[in-house]
């Protein structure tokens, strides 16, 4: 490791209304995985985005090189040897690997585009480094953890010396981080430069050479994962110390709120996601769902809370049969849903956060009477929300979009946790979000429990899993594979389970 | 930025930027066919706003305004339909639609006062409209028929009704095929003596305007079609019904096009003839486009429709400019429009250079 292949130096960049980016150094050396952390809206992504080329700094040099250089736009940071794996793909989902990769770079004979040459090369990248793929898949048949390796097979291709990957863990199984693992460690060793932005404490002590940490815009210190612990970084992140640990009374578990009689759902390919479900959830206690991701969870999720029609079987609210996928119906029996897939279903992206806030409630007294908005009510209503969930948002108008990721999933479990409820399933619900916000969700979960609500906890996140939940229930190919008590379980128990090896996690 | 200078530099500035656009690119394609466009130009701003009325001819000014009227009344309806995400092309055939009710109202309904009649034939426009989008929300709704496809096919069922009704069971015993008059108890009156034909349709128009306003930002119902067209996925996860809310829209913006046909005829030809428009219901498209779901935006855009129709004849006549190069103009602004990108980079070229300087001014003052 030696001289700084990067340097940012008094970076600022301001938003309407926000402070984003403080006049922030950070420098990046050859061959180094360098971390950065940071609070949900701490100008993370900001900062990256004006390495990136896609904000301009209102302040501060970028020096590239030993050069100072301008970067207007991802053509510039391309051809300076940058690349960026966002925190939401932009793959093109109907076009092939190769069809993706090569875009805007590609190639042509006599106005014939070339795809074997690419093709060829895209194998050679994917052998060097680990990055198993079928070139000639259509990305909109690949799971997200393959998505992801064409993102860096994208960058790649177009000889990136520096790679910025923001958030690549969040929709990950365990599994596929310590893939991209072993593969960020075959680039370094190739010369590749990584900046790694994660809100995963262990992530980043097992990944990185060296972690900076960033609070409001500000840089708060750089430390190495020999001389910090998670505490220390979570509380160097927050300003504070942070519970990592959940704090929870035994459940007393009351009448049951949920069942679920052998449901069966497909998916969206038309196979049997769920198969012959069946399973109660009582007032008072926290059910977590373990499962590798794409076990049906989803599809599960999808069937309770009334977004997809089961092809059997029931879904029943207090004894009370839902309609099929009727989310209306769902939401009026007192069920509230945080979505896995929050920009798909979880937020309306142009409009304010106070109409996201009032999403499933805007047309009700008191948000609306006879018909009409009563605007200064779904303010007040937002900007206590805002207060009470320390969302980071400088007024209740901004369009959603505006917010970093955390902040908007802090948004939609703010909404969520404010309606009166019986029910409460939660997907992945502290999905990008930091630290001392994942305290703070995982309290609020744990208080909705203890005033009386049945909770479906859904996540990918065995330690999220274990640490919330008070019964677990295991699930494998659509089936539900194994049930345990939470005080009881083990990490590998669970572990074996999620992988269905049912005999040996009896044993 | 402040949500209002967001709101110009998003919405009305490209907007704005593509009209002049086109007016150059318009004007360069006459220098290129040998016009003089300034002449061109000036006779059109003539012949739209400035030419005095005579004994026998109308104002030029209030003449774009009756042109203006079916535009904005089109406009609106089918901007209701892109805030919900619904593409209706089918607003010319519910402006048949609601024409054919409304005189067939008129001529067929006898020995009403006019304040019940005319209320009358104008409510079977309404419904008229409202009924023929109807079934492409419906069909959008039960059948997940995509409503661009169907609308166009209604439209032309539209044209063949209308022409069929006109030359058969409606025609009037004279030579060209056409309805008789209507009784003059549905007439809805003109506003000045003749020659001038401004009438009370330009109130309704503004009334609607106003009524479009309150329904996309004051009513529950509004909002709720905003949240279909944004993200029908959200909407529905948030209880909200989408296919009721597609039947919903297309409904009334189907009204808002009948009530157009029903103005044109109860107010400007007191009967119906086979084609009696020339295309509204297609340049509203435009005019909606241009207006970016902005009802102010709306209703200037359907001025600028109105007054490039109005003023075309006269250029055409004076300045010897084919009035063809009016097609051209509008079809600058659609493309201008619809790739916003083209438009906003020549802005943002030009106001680059000085924008962070002031932004920065702006800021030490503060
Ligand atoms: N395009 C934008 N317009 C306005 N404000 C923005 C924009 N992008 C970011 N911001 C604001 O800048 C701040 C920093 O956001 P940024 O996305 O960089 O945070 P982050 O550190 O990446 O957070 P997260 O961990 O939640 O992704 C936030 O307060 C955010 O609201
Ligand atoms: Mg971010």
């Amino acid at each position: 490791m030696s001289e700084p292949i990067l340097q940012m130096r008094n970076i600022t960049k301001r938003f309407p209304g926000v402070l984003a980016n403080d006049r922030i150094c950070f420098d990046l050396k050859r061959g180094e995985i360098h971390a950065l952390l940071g609070e949900n809206g701490a100008g993370k992504t900001t900062l990256m985005n004006i390495f990136y080329g896609l904000y301009q700094p209102d302040e501060g040099e970028i020096w590239l090189n030993g050069r100072r250089v301008t970067i207007h736009s991802p053509k510039d940071a391309i051809a300076l040897g940058i690349g960026m794996v966002h925190q939401h793909f932009t793959l093109v989902p109907t076009l092939s690997v190769t069809e993706n990769v090569i875009l805007g770079a590609e190639t042509a004979h006599l106005g014939v585009l070339d795809l074997a040459t690419p093709r060829q090369r895209i194998l050679q990248i994917a052998q060097d480094y680990g990055l198993e793929v079928d070139p000639d898949a259509l990305v909109r048949e690949l799971p997200v953890g393959v998505q992801q390796r064409v993102e860096i097979i994208k960058a790649l291709y177009r000889n990136a010396q520096v790679l910025i990957l923001d958030e690549p863990t969040a929709v990950l199984t365990p599994l596929e981080v310590e893939r991209l693992f072993e593969t960020l460690r075959t680039m370094v060793q190739r010369g590749v430069s990584i900046i790694f932005i994660s809100h995963k404490l262990k992530e980043v002590m097992a990944i990185a050479d060296r972690i900076t940490v960033l609070r409001q815009g500000r840089v708060v210190g750089s430390t190495t994962p020999a001389e910090a612990d998670e505490a220390k970084l979570a509380s160097m992140m927050v300003g504070r110390p942070v519970m990592l640990q959940v704090e929870k009374r035994p459940a007393q578990p009351g009448e049951v709120v949920l069942s679920v009689r052998d449901l069966r759902v497909m998916s969206d390919r038309r196979a049997v996601a769920v198969d012959g479900v069946s399973f109660d959830v009582r007032a008072g206690e926290i059910v977590g769902i373990a499962g590798v991701e794409g076990n049906g969870q989803s599809e599960l999720v999808e069937a309770i809370t009334g977004l997809r029609a089961p092809v059997h079987g029931s879904v029943l609210l207090c004894g009370q049969p839902l309609p099929h996928a009727l989310p209306r119906a769902a939401i009026d029996a007192g069920m509230s849903h945080i979505p896995e897939d929050r920009h798909k279903y979880g937020m309306v992206a142009q409009q304010p956060l106070a109409v996201n806030l009032t999403l499933s409630t805007f047309h009700q007294p008191p948000f609306a009477q006879r018909g009409l908005l009563r605007w200064t009510t779904i303010r007040e209503h937002a900007r206590r929300l805002i207060r009470e969930f320390d969302i980071r948002a400088p007024h209740e108008l901004v369009p959603i979009a505006a917010l970093s990721g955390g902040n908007q999933q802090k948004s939609v479990v703010a909404r969520e946790l404010s309606r009166p409820l019986r029910l409460l399933v939660a997907a992945q619900p502290t999905r990008g979000v930091d630290v001392g916000s994942i305290e703070f969700i995982h309290k609020r979960i744990v208080q909705a429990r203890d005033e009386g609500a049945a909770v479906l906890l859904v996540s990918a996140e065995l330690d999220e899993i274990m640490s919330l939940s008070d019964r677990i229930l295991v699930m494998f190919k659509g089936h539900i594979v194994g049930e345990r008590d939470a005080r009881t379980a083990t990490r590998e128990e669970i572990g074996l389970l999620m992988m269905g090896r049912v005999g040996e996690a009896h044993a | 930025m402040s949500a209002r200078r967001l709101f110009w530099f998003s919405s009305a500035l490209p907007a704005i930027a593509s009209v002049v656009l086109a007016l150059l690119l318009a004007g360069l394609v006459m220098v290129i066919t040998g016009s003089d466009p300034i002449a061109a130009y000036s006779a059109l701003v003539q012949g739209a706003f400035l030419r005095p009325g005579t004994a026998t001819r109308p104002t030029a000014f209030f003449e774009t305004l009756v042109s203006a009227t079916p535009y904005l009344l089109l406009a609106l309806g089918i901007s209701l339909g892109f805030a919900a995400g619904l593409f209706n092309i089918g607003a010319e055939g519910q402006l048949y639609m609601g024409a054919l009710a409304s005189v067939s109202v008129g001529f067929l309904v006898k020995g009403l006062p006019w304040f019940i009649h005319l209320p009358l034939a104008l409510a079977a426009g309404v419904v008229a409209g409202t009924l023929w989008a109807s079934i492409a929300g419906w069909l959008k709704a039960t059948r997940d028929a995509p409503e661009v496809v169907t609308t166009i096919m209604l439209n032309y069922i539209a044209y063949a009704v209308v022409n069929y009704m006109v030359n058969g069971p409606l025609r009037h015993t004279g030579t060209a095929p056409r309805t008789p008059d209507i009784e003059p108890s549905a007439v809805l009156p003109a506003l000045l003596p003749p020659p001038e034909r401004l009438h009370w349709g330009l109130f309704l128009a503004i009334a609607a305007a106003v009524g479009y306003h309150f329904l996309m930002n004051r009513s529950a119902l509004g909002l709720r079609i905003r949240l279909v067209g944004e993200n029908r996925h959200a909407a529905r996860y948030a209880g909200i019904n989408v296919n009721q809310t597609y039947l919903i829209t297309m409904a009334l913006s189907g009204a808002l096009c009948g009530l157009a046909g029903a103005v044109e005829v109860l107010a400007l030809y007191r009967y119906l003839p086979t084609e009696f428009t020339v295309g509204y219901g297609f340049d509203s498209i435009a005019v909606a486009l241009l207006g970016q779901g902005n009802p102010i935006g709306i209703a200037l855009a359907a001025l600028l429709f109105g007054a490039l129709a109005n003023g075309a004849g006269y250029m055409q006549f004076s300045a010897g400019v084919s009035n063809y190069i009016i097609a051209v103009v509008q079809a600058f602004i659609i493309v201008f429009v619809a790739a916003p990108g083209i438009a906003r980079d020549v802005l943002v070229n030009w106001w680059a250079r000085w924008l962070p300087r002031r932004a920065r001014r702006e800021e030490m003052e503060a």
